[in-house]
């Protein structure tokens, strides 16, 4: 009996595993991850501006460096993402949750993200 | 920590979810915009510059974030890594503050210096 609820939950696990909605939620918890990490740096980065236009200039010209543009893409999408797919979990949180709509929410909130990190790294 | 005050701090995470949302659409146009114009240092301190709105936005935004990330890290750092308790939350308060105090400043810094 307790094998078998066993076998149940581990098939269940992979089940779980397999739905879009669980790369959503590891897409989220990474991006968020990437996000936290990033905020001190983003934020130490700005405050240049204190020193003036020079000091922030200084810095802005080590950033048009090929490596630093496509972390800066990396963030954008991490960032993008983050939204696309917090605007979703908002939406099942406070609008409701309709399992035939989900797939098509998440291929949405992950077509929006990618279009606008494209959207940057074609500018950058 | 009792149910009411993880219930208070999950309402804390989706109100600033809801208020970031609408902040990362403005910022993300603003980034594309700016680096399209070509992103220099005289350009984005006087676009910053240019009105009261954008150091009320930007503050408003570091707020969002100080309250949002530390919470999000909360429930990583408890479902992923099994750590809870007070030393995390401590830890979690001082990296709140790091995010308000050194986001305000680089506001103050690219908006009003």
């Amino acid at each position: 009996m307790i094998a078998n609820a066993m076998t149940a939950a581990r098939r269940n696990d992979v089940r779980a595993r397999e739905h879009p909605a669980y790369w959503a939620f590891v897409v989220m918890r990474l991006s968020g991850l990437a996000l936290a990490a990033f905020l001190p740096v983003h934020f130490w980065a700005l405050s240049h501006a204190l020193g003036g236009v020079g000091s922030l200039e200084g810095f802005l010209a080590w950033t048009r460096q090929p490596w630093v543009k496509i972390g800066e893409t990396a963030l954008v999408l991490a960032l993008a993402a983050h939204l696309a797919a917090g605007v979703r979990l908002l939406f099942v949180e406070f609008v409701g949750w309709r399992a035939e709509t989900q797939k098509s929410a998440i291929a949405i909130a992950g077509a929006v993200a990618i279009a606008l990190a494209l959207l940057f790294a074609l500018n950058v | 920590m009792s149910a009411r005050s993880s219930a208070w701090l999950w309402v804390a995470q989706r109100a600033s979810a809801m208020v970031l949302a609408a902040a990362v659409l403005v910022h993300l146009a603003t980034m594309i915009y700016a680096v399209r114009q070509g992103l220099t240092a005289t350009a984005m301190l006087e676009r910053a510059h240019a009105s009261l709105a954008w150091p009320v936005f930007y503050a408003v935004f570091v707020i969002g974030v100080a309250i949002h990330a530390p919470l999000g890290l909360r429930v990583v750092l408890d479902e992923w890594g099994d750590l809870r308790g007070r030393v995390v939350d401590v830890a979690l308060a001082a990296f709140a503050v790091l995010l308000l105090v050194s986001g305000l400043r680089a506001v103050y810094g690219v908006t009003l210096a």
